[in-house]
């Protein structure tokens, strides 16, 4: 199918290129100038459409059908196709599509915390920790419920945070290149994107909280 | 209608012809589950295909606690250093493939399913996006070439 929906904007583009150039000889025919207007096709092709980002045309593919699988390994067929398995977990529009934190809240996934032991419990740790951010975005909320359900202590620190207030650094430049939370935020976990943003940036900034002036504007000898 | 015209129309018909089947060869980008992770450490000089991990599949049946912190599995993509002889020894995946937990590893095929020739890379990571050089997927029938 995406073949079909390039064909027809091929064959657009075909019309048109065609269309510019019978315009162009039309018009050197009739003024007999050799300097024509500016046509379609000399226009660079980046201004002549505004179009929105294009979207994928379908997700959660087929093993066979999702570009990393070989199709031709028998096996391949044999694998779970993801949208038998995501049936009837809730959904998110981002990642896998699948609000996996959701599913478990709601009993809807019964993920082992042992290998073997499908009775072990997780050991889970309710404790919100506040990051206030110097930007005007809203300040991080960290919950240590929601991760602690999935992960253990240990994963986490002391190695990527060191579990001590004001010790750690964190900025969303380390974040996008995989540090800090991006070690599993924007791999496995949920994706940097915008629509993610406030799921980590929750708390609204204290009331008359306005941004601090930068040096620049407070030593501006204009002003 | 004169001859110039003609001869344009030619032209521009076959430049769109031509730009036409680029476009059905031009390789589609990979529109794998996020979080999926091909890791050909050794597959590929083996003459196997690459691994592929597909972490939704396993974070349906387990938590993430159980592999990375019972099994050491690092945080990092092919950074486990993972062969099929520690495999076999009850190690990384094979400590859950070894026919008891989960099906054993004579079904090769299973994991070995990528397409030839991929690097190990993590699909849908925002690092790579931002700082790893255009990843383009390969057809399957790149291999044979």
């Amino acid at each position: 199918m995406n073949h079909k929906t390039k064909a027809v904007s091929l064959s657009l583009a075909m019309l048109v290129s065609a269309f510019a150039w019978n315009a162009q000889s039309h018009a050197d025919e009739a003024t007999g100038v050799k300097q024509s207007p500016l046509m379609l096709a000399e226009v660079s092709s980046a201004n002549t459409f505004n179009v929105n980002l294009k979207k994928p045309k379908s997700r959660n593919l087929p093993p066979a059908e999702d570009g990393i699988h070989d199709p031709e390994n028998e096996a391949t067929h044999s694998l779970q196709h993801p949208l038998d398995a995501y049936k009837g977990l809730p959904t998110s529009e981002f990642g896998n599509y699948v609000d996996w934190v959701k599913a478990l809240d709601e009993g809807k996934l019964r993920p082992r915390w042992d290998r073997s032991d499908p009775n072990e419990e997780p050991f889970v740790l309710d404790l919100d920790i506040v990051r206030p951010v110097k930007a005007s975005v809203p300040d991080v909320v960290f919950p240590h419920r929601q991760h602690t359900e999935w992960l253990y202590c240990s994963n986490c620190h002391p190695a990527i945070f060191i579990p001590q207030k004001n010790a750690n650094q964190i900025s969303m430049s380390a974040i996008l290149l995989g540090q800090k939370c991006g070690v599993c935020h924007g791999k496995v976990s949920f994706p940097i994107e915008t629509k993610t943003c406030r799921k980590c940036h929750s708390k609204p900034k204290p009331a008359g909280w306005t941004p601090p002036l930068s040096e620049a504007t407070l030593k501006n000898p204009w002003k | 209608m004169s001859s110039k015209i003609k001869r344009n129309v030619l032209k521009s018909m076959i430049i769109g012809v031509l730009a036409y089947m680029g476009a059905l060869g031009a390789p589609q980008p990979a529109q794998a589950e996020y979080a999926d992770i091909v890791i050909n450490n050794y597959a590929d000089a083996a003459g196997m295909r690459p691994a592929v991990f597909p972490h939704w599949f396993h974070r349906i049946r387990f938590r993430c606690k159980v592999c990375h912190t019972d099994l050491g599995f690092a945080f990092k993509a092919g950074g486990n250093k993972i062969d099929m002889a520690k495999i076999i020894d009850g190690k990384f995946c094979g400590a859950c493939h070894n026919g008891e937990i989960s099906w054993s590893v004579e079904n090769c095929a299973m994991c070995h399913s990528g397409i030839p020739g991929q690097p190990t890379h993590f699909h849908g990571s925002t690092v790579q996006r931002l700082i790893a050089p255009a990843y383009k997927p390969l057809q399957a029938n790149d291999a044979k070439k």
